[in-house]
C-alpha cells in the first residue's frame, strides 16, 4: 500500500486509523465519493471560507478547534467517546453482560439497519438545506447553517465508520448507498419521510433544527445505550455536536419571536407583515407543522421492532440507567393511546412494544422547554398571546393517529371540519409565499434581516459583526 | 446426553445379523437379539430393529462390497419363521423427535446403499421373505431387487404403519411400492391400509413380491434363484478383497481426530470445523499398489473417516448446527489421485467401489440437516473430487489473496480451486444431477463455461466470475465476514434452516431417492411431530397399551 496519505492529518480520529488497513481501504474508496456528494448536494452558495468548529479530539477540554476553513477542506473526523472497559449491557436479555466490541452475527441485520437509518438522516438534512445559504439573514446565521451542515456531514462519517469498521462488504455497500439516495428524490428518496420534506426558508430551518434535529438527539440517546459499544461511543460523541444544532434552532426561534414581539409592541399590531415581521399565528402554524412531522419520526406508538431491539440490547430507552425498573420489561405493562369511536382512549399494552411512545413522551417534554422560553419572551414584551405545542395526535401520518383528524387541542374531528380549519393550523400557500418574500440575503458583516433579531452574542467570543464567512 | 453412538463394528461383533458366505452367494440373516437394544428400555421382539441393528446391516453391506469381491448376490432373510416386523415401536415411541428423524435417515441411506450395490457393484440383493415381513421388514425387502415370499398360506407382507401406528411406512415403503415396483396406486392404497397385509398369489398378482416359493424347499430354491440373478455380474471371481480395518479415531470433548480428517467443535458457536487433508506422499503408480494399500489407499481411508465423522456428528452432536468444511493439502496431489481413479474405475472393481463409496458419502452430506459452509483458504485443495465437498455446501467462501499473518500466505500462494472431469458425472447427487449441474440448473451455458476451464487452477476472482463460489472476501474482510456469517447462521431457527437447506439443495428432477429423502421423510417427520402419532394419546404412544388412540379428527 502506498503511504502517501497521512490519515491522521486528513481525517482527525481517535480510532487508530493510521494502522487500520481495512478502514483505510474502505475510506479511500468512500472519501472521494463523499467529497463529490458534498460538491453536488452540499451548500450551493459559493464561499471562500467559513469560521467553523472542527472536532480534533474527545477530551473534556478543547475537543473543538475554531478557525476559517474552506468548506471542501473541512476535516471530517472520526471520534468515539472514550471507552469504559468495565461497561456492561444495561438492559434487555444481555443485561449485565460485557458490552460487545464486535457485531454479534445474531444481531448483524438489525444493527446494520439501525445504523443505516440513522446515517441516512445525516446527509439528508444537508441536502434539504442546500439552497438556504443564498437567503441567509446574516453572516452569523450563514455560518451556523454551514456549521450544522459540516457536522451533519461528520455524523454521516461517524455512521459510515461503523459500517466500514464492523460490517465488512455489506457495510461498504450500505455506506455507498447513503450517498446514492437523496432527499426528495423520486427514484431514491431518503428513508424517513420528514427528511424528504423541503426546507425552503429560514423559519423552516430553525423549526427543523429545533424539532427534527431534536428527534435525532433522542434517537442518538437510545443508541448511546446500545450494548454494541462502538455504536454507543459514537453516538455519545455525536450528542455533543447535536447540542449545537439544538442551540441554532432554539435561539433562532427565540430571535424570530423577539423580533415579532418588538414589531408588535412598536406598532401595536398583531399583523406585522407591513413592517417585515413574521406574525405569531404564522409562527404557530410553522411550529405545528414541524412538530407534527417530527413526531412521525418516532414511528408507530406500538412497535414490535423496537421491542426486539430493546430485548436484544441494541437500542435502549432515553437515560436507561436512570430508570427505576428491571431494565428487561418482560412483564411490564404500559398504556398507549388509540383512536376508538372518535375518542382518544388509553389501552394497556406490553411496555416493550410501547417503547416508541416512551421515547416520544420524553421528546415532547423537552419540546415544552422551548415553548416556555418563547412565551417568556412574549410575556416580557407584555404580549398576551402564547405559543403552544399542538396535541401529539395532530397532523400525524405514522402511528395510532394516522388516518384520523385530530385538532391541535386533541379533539377527534371529521374530515370536513379538518378541511375547513386546516388553513388556520398549518402553513398555507400564502404563509409560505410571504415567508419566502422575506428571504432576502443580508450578507454584510453586522447587518441583519428585518424579520429576526440579532443574537445576544457571537460565536466563540467573537462579536456579531465578525466576518464569519468570506464569500467567494 | 445419551451415550455416544459408535458406527464402527465388524461381523465378529454382530449381535443381530449373521453373514454366511457360500462362494458367490452371501446369506445375510436377521436374528435380532431381544435384549440387544442400543439403548435400554425396550425389547427387540419379533426381529424388530433399532439403530444398532441397522448399523450392523450397513457394516455388512460395506464389507460385502470391499472385502468380498467374489460375492455376486446377497440374500437377505430372517430366521426361524420370522423375517422382520420392522422398526421397534417401543423404541420409536420413547425416542425424541430428532432421534427418530436421524434413525430413519440412516436406515434410508442403508437401503439406498443396498440398491447402489445392486446397480453399481454387481452385487445384487434378494429378499427371501421366510416369515412375516411387516412395516420396516417389508421395506427392507423392497430395497432388494427381487422379493421371494414363502408360500405357506399364512406368511404375508404388510405395511401396517398407518392403520396400526398412525405413522407412515417412511423407510422408502410408500415410494418404492409405486416408483420401483410399479404397484398400481389403488392397490397400493388398499395394501397400506390393510394391517394384516397380503400373502401368496395375490401378493405376486399385485406386484408386492416377485415370486412365491414353496416352504419345504425354500432355502434351496432361493439359493438357485439368487445365483441366477448374480450370474450376469461383472465382479471378478478370483480377486482378493480389501479388509476394512478398524478406523483409528480420537474423540475428545472438542475434537474428533482421524488420520486424514478432523473436526474441531466450537460448542458455544455451535459449529464444527471439518478439515479433510489431501493425499500425502506418492501417488500409487499401479493397480497392484492400490490393492496392496487397501484400506490405507488415501481416497478410501479419507472417505471412511469422513463418513464416520458425518454419522458421529449427526447422531451425537445434534446442537452443532453448522459444519464448516475445509481442506488442506496439495492440489496437484489431489488431482493425481483422481486421475488414477478416473483411469481405473470402469475396469477395476476396487477403484469402482471407492468411487461409488465417495459418491455415497457426498450424498450423506447432501441430506445432512446441518448448515454446510465451505471455507476455501490458502493451503486448501478443493480440486476435482474434493471440490465436490465445497459444492455440497450451502455456501462457499473463498479468500481472495492471502492473509497477512497466515503461514501459507507468507509464501504468497493464494487459494485455488480446480474443476476436473470428475465434477461432471463421477459423483451424481440423489436427483441424478452433478453438483455443478444442480448449481447451474437452468443455465447450461454456465456449466459449460466451467468445463472450459477444466484442470486449470482458478483464483477467487475467476471462481466468483464462474459462479463456483458465493463470496470472495479479501484478507481485510475475511475474518469478520466469515465470523458474522457463521454467527448469524447459528442464530436462526434450526427447523427453518433444515427445511430451507433441504429444499435449496435438491433443485430439478425428482428421483425415487429424492422422494424418499424429501417428500416421504418430510411427511413422516410432520406426522412424527403431530399429537395424533406422538402425543400422549397418539397412536404411536398407545400402541400395545390396550388403549385406543384419541385423534384430532380435523384433516390438515
Amino acid at each position: 500500500m502506498t503511504a502517501t496519505i497521512d490519515y491522521t492529518e486528513r481525517i482527525p480520529n481517535n480510532v487508530d486509523l493510521a494502522s487500520d488497513r481495512r478502514l483505510q481501504r474502505a475510506l479511500e474508496a468512500w472519501q472521494p465519493r463523499f467529497l463529490q456528494w458534498w460538491q453536488d448536494m452540499g451548500p450551493a452558495l459559493p464561499t471562500r471560507d467559513v469560521y467553523l468548529r472542527t472536532a480534533v479530539s474527545v477530551g473534556h477540554e478543547g475537543w473543538a478547534h475554531f478557525g476559517h476553513v474552506p468548506l471542501p477542506d473541512y476535516r471530517w473526523g472520526i471520534f468515539l467517546a472514550e471507552r469504559d472497559s468495565d461497561r456492561v449491557a444495561a438492559f434487555g436479555a444481555h443485561k449485565g453482560e460485557p458490552v460487545w466490541q464486535a457485531v454479534p452475527g445474531e444481531h448483524r441485520a438489525d444493527l446494520q439497519r439501525l445504523i443505516v437509518v440513522q446515517g441516512d438522516t445525516e446527509p439528508a438534512s444537508v441536502e434539504q438545506q442546500r439552497h438556504l445559504g443564498s437567503t441567509a439573514p446574516s453572516l452569523y446565521d450563514l455560518r451556523n447553517l454551514f456549521q450544522v451542515n459540516v457536522e451533519e456531514g461528520r455524523h454521516l462519517w461517524a455512521m459510515v465508520y461503523l459500517l466500514h469498521a464492523h460490517f465488512a462488504r455489506a457495510g461498504r455497500e450500505e455506506a455507498e448507498a447513503l450517498l446514492e439516495r437523496s432527499s426528495g428524490s423520486q427514484d431514491a428518496p431518503r428513508i424517513l419521510g420528514a427528511f424528504n420534506e423541503p426546507t425552503p426558508d429560514w423559519l423552516s430551518f430553525f423549526m427543523f433544527t429545533y424539532f427534527t434535529d431534536r428527534d435525532g438527539k433522542y434517537q442518538l440517546g437510545t443508541l448511546r445505550e446500545s450494548a454494541f459499544d462502538p455504536l454507543s461511543r459514537t453516538c455519545e460523541f455525536m450528542l455533543k455536536e447535536e447540542a449545537h444544532h439544538m442551540f441554532v434552532g432554539t435561539t433562532g426561534i427565540d430571535r424570530v419571536v423577539r423580533r415579532t414581539a418588538q414589531l408588535m409592541v412598536e406598532n401595536d399590531a398583531e399583523d406585522i407583515r407591513e413592517w417585515g415581521g413574521i406574525p405569531l399565528d404564522m409562527v404557530q402554524r410553522y411550529l405545528n407543522f414541524h412538530y407534527s412531522v417530527s413526531l412521525d419520526l418516532f414511528g408507530s406508538e406500538m412497535s414490535t421492532n423496537v421491542a426486539n431491539y430493546y430485548t436484544a440490547g441494541l437500542k435502549g430507552r432515553w437515560r436507561e440507567e436512570q430508570r427505576g425498573d428491571d431494565h428487561i420489561l418482560a412483564d411490564a405493562v404500559s398504556t398507549v393511546e388509540v383512536v376508538a369511536d372518535d375518542q382518544i382512549v388509553e389501552v394497556e399494552a406490553p411496555a416493550l412494544v410501547a417503547l416508541n411512545q416512551d421515547l416520544r413522551d420524553e421528546y415532547v417534554a423537552d419540546c415544552r422547554n422551548g415553548l416556555n422560553r418563547w412565551n417568556r419572551i412574549l410575556e416580557e414584551a407584555g404580549i398576551d398571546i402564547r405559543l403552544a405545542l399542538p396535541h401529539h395526535g395532530f397532523n400525524r401520518r405514522v402511528g395510532a393517529f394516522a388516518g384520523h383528524h385530530i385538532s391541535p387541542s386533541g379533539k377527534v374531528i371529521g374530515a370536513e371540519e379538518w378541511e375547513r380549519s386546516a388553513p388556520g393550523w398549518l402553513p398555507t400557500e400564502e404563509d409560505r409565499a410571504y415567508v419566502a418574500s422575506l428571504m432576502q440575503p443580508v450578507l454584510e458583516p453586522g447587518r441583519i434581516a428585518s424579520w429576526i433579531a440579532p443574537p445576544t452574542k457571537g460565536i466563540n467570543g467573537q462579536p456579531f459583526e465578525y466576518e464569519y464567512v468570506h464569500l467567494a | 446426553m445419551d451415550a455416544v453412538v459408535s458406527f464402527g463394528t465388524c461381523p465378529e461383533r454382530y449381535r443381530h445379523w449373521r453373514l454366511d458366505l457360500e462362494g458367490d452367494l452371501a446369506w445375510l440373516r436377521l436374528d435380532v437379539q431381544e435384549d440387544g437394544g442400543l439403548v435400554p428400555g425396550y425389547e427387540l421382539k419379533l426381529n424388530t430393529y433399532d439403530l444398532g441393528v441397522d448399523i450392523e446391516l450397513y457394516d455388512a453391506t460395506q464389507r460385502l462390497r470391499f472385502e468380498h469381491p467374489e460375492v455376486r448376490v446377497v440374500v437377505v432373510t430372517g430366521t426361524e419363521g420370522l423375517f422382520s416386523a420392522g422398526a421397534n415401536i417401543h423404541m420409536l415411541a420413547r425416542s425424541s423427535h430428532p432421534w427418530k428423524v436421524n434413525f430413519c435417515k440412516f436406515t434410508n441411506e442403508t437401503r439406498c446403499a443396498m440398491e447402489d450395490a445392486s446397480a453399481h457393484s454387481g452385487q445384487v440383493y434378494v429378499a427371501a421373505v421366510n416369515g412375516p415381513a411387516a412395516g420396516g421388514g417389508y421395506e427392507l425387502a423392497l430395497a432388494c431387487e427381487r422379493i421371494l415370499l414363502v408360500d405357506d398360506n399364512s406368511t404375508a407382507v404388510s405395511l401396517p404403519e398407518a392403520p396400526l401406528l398412525g405413522v407412515l411406512p417412511g423407510t422408502g415403503g410408500l415410494t418404492r411400492l409405486v416408483d420401483k415396483r410399479h404397484v398400481r396406486r389403488d392397490l397400493a392404497d388398499a395394501f397400506v391400509t390393510t394391517p394384516e397385509g397380503v400373502r401368496g398369489a395375490r401378493a405376486v398378482h399385485w406386484g408386492l413380491v416377485d415370486e412365491v416359493i414353496p416352504r419345504h424347499d425354500f432355502e434351496k430354491l432361493v439359493g438357485e434363484r439368487a445365483r441366477e440373478l448374480g450370474a450376469p455380474s461383472r465382479r471378478p471371481r478370483d480377486a482378493e478383497g480389501v479388509a476394512l480395518t478398524p478406523l483409528e479415531r480420537e474423540v475428545s470433548p472438542d475434537a474428533v481426530v482421524y488420520q486424514h480428517v478432523r473436526a474441531d467443535l466450537d460448542r458455544q458457536g455451535r459449529t464444527a470445523t471439518i478439515t479433510v487433508r489431501g493425499p500425502e506422499g506418492d501417488v500409487p503408480e499401479s493397480l497392484e499398489r492400490i490393492h496392496a494399500l487397501g484400506a490405507a489407499f488415501w481416497p478410501l481411508a479419507m472417505t471412511r473417516e469422513l463418513e464416520d465423522l458425518i454419522l458421529h456428528l449427526r447422531t451425537n452432536e445434534a446442537e452443532i448446527g453448522t459444519w464448516v468444511v475445509k481442506t488442506r493439502g496439495q492440489i496437484e496431489g489431489a488431482l493425481a489421485f483422481e486421475r488414477v481413479i478416473a483411469r481405473h474405475s470402469s475396469s477395476d472393481w476396487l477403484v469402482n467401489e471407492v468411487r461409488h463409496y465417495f459418491k455415497r458419502v457426498l450424498k450423506r452430506l447432501d441430506v445432512t440437516s446441518r448448515s454446510l459452509v465451505a471455507l476455501i483458504e490458502p493451503g486448501s485443495c478443493f480440486a476435482g473430487a474434493l471440490l465436490e465437498l465445497a459444492l455440497a455446501c450451502d455456501r462457499q467462501y473463498m479468500l481472495d489473496g492471502v492473509l497477512e499473518d497466515d503461514e501459507a500466505g507468507e509464501e504468497g500462494e493464494a487459494a485455488r480451486i480446480v474443476v476436473s472431469e470428475s465434477n461432471f458425472g463421477a459423483f451424481p447427487m440423489a436427483n441424478g444431477l452433478t453438483r455443478l449441474g444442480a448449481r447451474f440448473f437452468g443455465h447450461e451455458e454456465r456449466e459449460e463455461a466451467a468445463r472450459q476451464r477444466l484442470n486449470q487452477p482458478l483464483s477467487a476472482e475467476e471462481a466468483l466470475e464462474l459462479g463456483l463460489v458465493t463470496f470472495t472476501p479479501d484478507d481485510l474482510d475475511w475474518e469478520e465476514e466469515v465470523r458474522i456469517a457463521l454467527e448469524e447462521r447459528a442464530s436462526l431457527s434450526p427447523d427453518a434452516l433444515t427445511g430451507m437447506e433441504a429444499n435449496l439443495r435438491f433443485v430439478g428432477p425428482e428421483t425415487m431417492e429424492t422422494k424418499i429423502f424429501g417428500r416421504l421423510s418430510a411427511w413422516q417427520n410432520w406426522v412424527f411431530s403431530r399429537d395424533n402419532a406422538a402425543g400422549p394419546e397418539g397412536a404411536l404412544r398407545r400402541y400395545g397399551t390396550g388403549q385406543w388412540p384419541a385423534f384430532d379428527r380435523r384433516r390438515t
